[in-house]
């Protein structure tokens, strides 16, 4: 997608292994400068092929997602429909229904995965993602109650969203900080906002006229039924807008892994950019959540997926982003079409989630870090 | 019963110690607030009733819609009262077989795989039988503990407090995904998606009071009797061996029965968090750290907090029901917030 990131190489071993290389190691041997050289190229083109698979299965994946489904439509079809035509039967079923739905799971998959891994990165924590420490939660909260009790709509339903999960962001990190912020606090504080917040949804929902179990899972694990235009369109703006704000970071928060002194010194301003990260990070959330619900998960599995993909070095940004949007399509299929019951999507990927959080929080423990 | 042993209490439970007329006082008090509480809880709702209706409700006659609503609150009461208790004292249990301020039944998903088990056996084994619901809720709760202790003692430091937090939120929120994923197909499960996602005590009967009764029984009756134990337990490992104690041994009992007691509350109540959490705190502030005392004032506090929740539950929303859930996480959460917040960086 952006060749910036590609030139950030050398210290992203993020999430699953903290970084070994030191920084600026003055005067090697020029054997080693060669050998060291090589890796890199080698890393590059490994992930240059890697970026290039997730693209190619997100679009095999777009495609099939509106071609498949009750009735089949042929590519034929499906391309006239997107370029305007009028087609009988396949212009409602794949112009009103599919699309909109597709684009949906692209674009939350893509937001959610991205800000994800921005939060990982910036925290060093796999477990520090947004909806495990309460961001979707909050964003989810905000939504419902604008949505349900105050029967607001489009834009406003945003906005409100995006202050929520920005104002659960600075309460969570204000919470945490003391003498500095440590990670396993930091989660813990965000798990109990998160358990406030969650079941404030669920007081919105109980209000309801009548507990919507359609409504419900929206907001309680994400869902992408009865997806309009209307809901995807803040959505992809945010995501246009956001994208190439992180984007622009990524060599910036590579650096700040190491340490913010270390990336002070490196040049970066490291407070400033923390900020913008955060704020762009909580704003794709936000709006993400506004039109699809929290899924379960996906902000937090696609950077370890995307760091094991790519193997060491190199951002995360937009393979995590891919991994992401790959995700919810997939299971977003799967939750419609494999099982007797059509499943909304978040209980895919929650299903999915649940044993890998287990999974990493034993490992980590295994490893003697205290995370 | 307030002399008992006064010399012989090791010196760490005497830090903490209150004389024993500030406890009587204490059990008065909280005796007293459990009867008012009960009394606004069979009075208070959504509909309005009249004091001579609230009389002639618990005398049994239910001639009129308001004394027919007084006839359901006494069920409703009584289950809140007795659930309230269990998970109390199991929270005080909890904090004390695993030495850890931040244990309890639903953070640690205890609550959450009974639900989990009873939400599996009923969608794909046929299980109807309401005391097969109890067994199957009390395996799932043994299961859930077992498997969140064993994750969070894993590495240096064995169950370091955050670590087992973090492995029992973990394990909750994986096993509140399952919940979701099995009982969203599925509208004939008994009281529906809610029940097993957020805990409440609306669906409230004689009959299923009567059904967990003798298993509440067995969990109170174990737990109470491990009280001395645990007060040794609370001095490390090797100086309770050292003063006699079988360590593993008490450990385990007192561990079974507050998985009894969360099973056979999750089976009829579905999983209620923080209320295990927050009252033995609240108790030890008022009685002291010695579980002799802190563990019957957590049944009694326990009892109170979720009566009181759940009176607060029907009123916010009139005529809308409120689960019980809902309040205790919005009440318990900020206090879990708090004592995370305490912690010293190094334990972190």
């Amino acid at each position: 997608m952006t060749e910036r990131s590609e030139r950030t190489g050398g210290h992203g071993g993020l999430l699953i292994e903290p970084a070994k290389e030191a920084p600026g190691v003055p005067a090697a041997p020029p054997s080693v400068v060669r050998a060291v050289a090589r890796g890199r190229r080698r890393n590059a083109s490994r992930r240059r092929l890697v970026i290039l698979t997730l693209a190619v299965l997100v679009v095999a994946g777009f495609a099939v997602t509106l071609m498949a489904g009750q009735t089949f439509y042929p590519p034929g079809d499906v391309l006239r429909v997107i370029l305007g035509e009028q087609v009988p039967g396949a212009s409602f079923t794949v112009g009103r229904l599919r699309l909109p739905r597709a684009v949906l799971a692209v674009i939350a998959g893509f937001s959610f995965g991205l800000a994800g891994v921005t939060f990982q990165t910036m925290l060093r924590n796999p477990l520090a993602s947004p909806d495990i420490i309460g961001i979707s939660s909050g964003a989810s909260a905000a939504a419902a109650v604008a949505i349900v009790s105050l029967s607001l709509g489009g834009t406003q339903v945003s906005v409100l969203a995006i202050v929520s999960a920005l104002a659960v962001a600075l309460l969570v990190y204000t919470l945490a900080f003391r003498d500095g912020v440590a990670g396993t606090r930091l989660i813990l504080i965000g798990i109990g906002i998160s358990a406030i917040l969650d079941s404030i949804t669920a007081y919105v929902l109980s209000q309801a006229a009548e507990w919507d179990l359609q409504e419900a899972t929206r907001w309680l694990t994400g869902s992408l039924n009865g997806t309009t235009w209307e809901q995807v369109l803040p959505a992809l703006v945010a995501l246009a807008v956001l994208t190439p704000v992180l984007l622009s970071r990524a060599r910036n928060l590579s650096a700040m892994q190491l340490g913010d002194d270390t990336a002070s010194a490196l040049g970066v301003r490291v407070e400033r950019t923390r900020v913008t990260v955060i704020v762009a990070a909580v704003g794709l959330i936000a709006f993400a959540t506004a039109a699809a619900g929290p899924i379960a998960f996906v902000a937090f599995l696609s950077g370890p997926i995307a760091a094991r993909l790519l193997g060491a070095g190199g951002s995360l940004l937009v393979p995590a982003g891919l991994v992401g949007a790959l995700l919810v399509l997939v299971a977003d299929f799967t939750g419609q079409f494999a099982f007797d019951t059509r499943y909304p999507v978040g209980v895919v990927t929650g299903v999915l989630g649940a044993p890998y959080l287990v999974y990493l929080i034993v490992r980590t423990h295994r490893a003697g870090g205290s995370l | 019963m307030t002399s008992v042993g006064t010399d012989r209490l090791p010196d760490a439970a005497l830090v903490v110690r209150r004389p024993a007329r500030v406890r009587i006082l204490w059990l008065l008090v909280t005796v007293l607030v459990l009867a008012v509480l009960m009394t606004a809880s069979v009075a208070l709702g959504s509909r309005d009733v009249a004091w001579s209706d609230v009389w002639a409700g618990l005398a049994g006659v239910d001639g009129s819609l308001e004394q027919a609503a007084v006839t359901k609150r006494i069920p409703r009461t009584l289950l809140a009262v007795v659930i309230g208790a269990a998970l109390g004292l199991a929270g005080g249990v909890m904090q004390g077989v695993t030495r850890n301020p931040l244990a309890d039944p639903g953070i640690l998903g205890v609550n959450m795989g009974a639900s989990l088990s009873v939400v599996t056996a009923v969608a794909f084994f046929g299980l109807t039988s309401p005391t097969g619901y109890i067994w199957v809720a009390m395996a799932g709760a043994a299961l859930a503990a077992a498997f969140v202790y064993t994750v969070g003692s894993l590495g240096r430091g064995g169950a370091t407090p955050l670590k087992l937090a973090l492995a029992g939120a973990a394990t909750s929120a994986a096993f509140a995904s399952l919940v979701s994923a099995v009982v969203l197909p599925r509208n004939d499960i008994a009281g529906g998606f809610r029940l097993w996602q957020i805990g409440g005590v609306g669906g409230a009967s004689y009959e299923r009071i009567g059904q967990i009764l003798p298993f509440l029984a067995v969990g109170f009756a174990i737990c109470l009797l491990s009280a001395r134990a645990l007060n040794s337990l609370a001095l490390g490992d090797e100086l309770a061996a050292g003063l006699g104690e079988r360590v593993a041994v008490v450990r385990a009992t007192a561990a079974l029965g507050a998985v009894v007691l969360c099973g056979a509350s999750t089976a009829v109540a579905g999983p209620i968090g923080f209320v295990g959490l927050v009252v033995p705190h609240a108790c030890r502030l008022l009685v002291g750290v010695d579980h002799r005392w802190l563990l019957p004032f957590s049944a009694l506090a326990g009892a109170s907090l979720l009566t009181a929740a759940d009176v607060v539950g029907r009123m916010v929303a009139r005529p809308a029901d409120v689960e019980v859930g809902i309040v205790t996480a919005l009440i318990g959460a900020p206090f879990f917030i708090h004592i995370v917040r305490r912690q010293k960086v190094r334990d972190l």
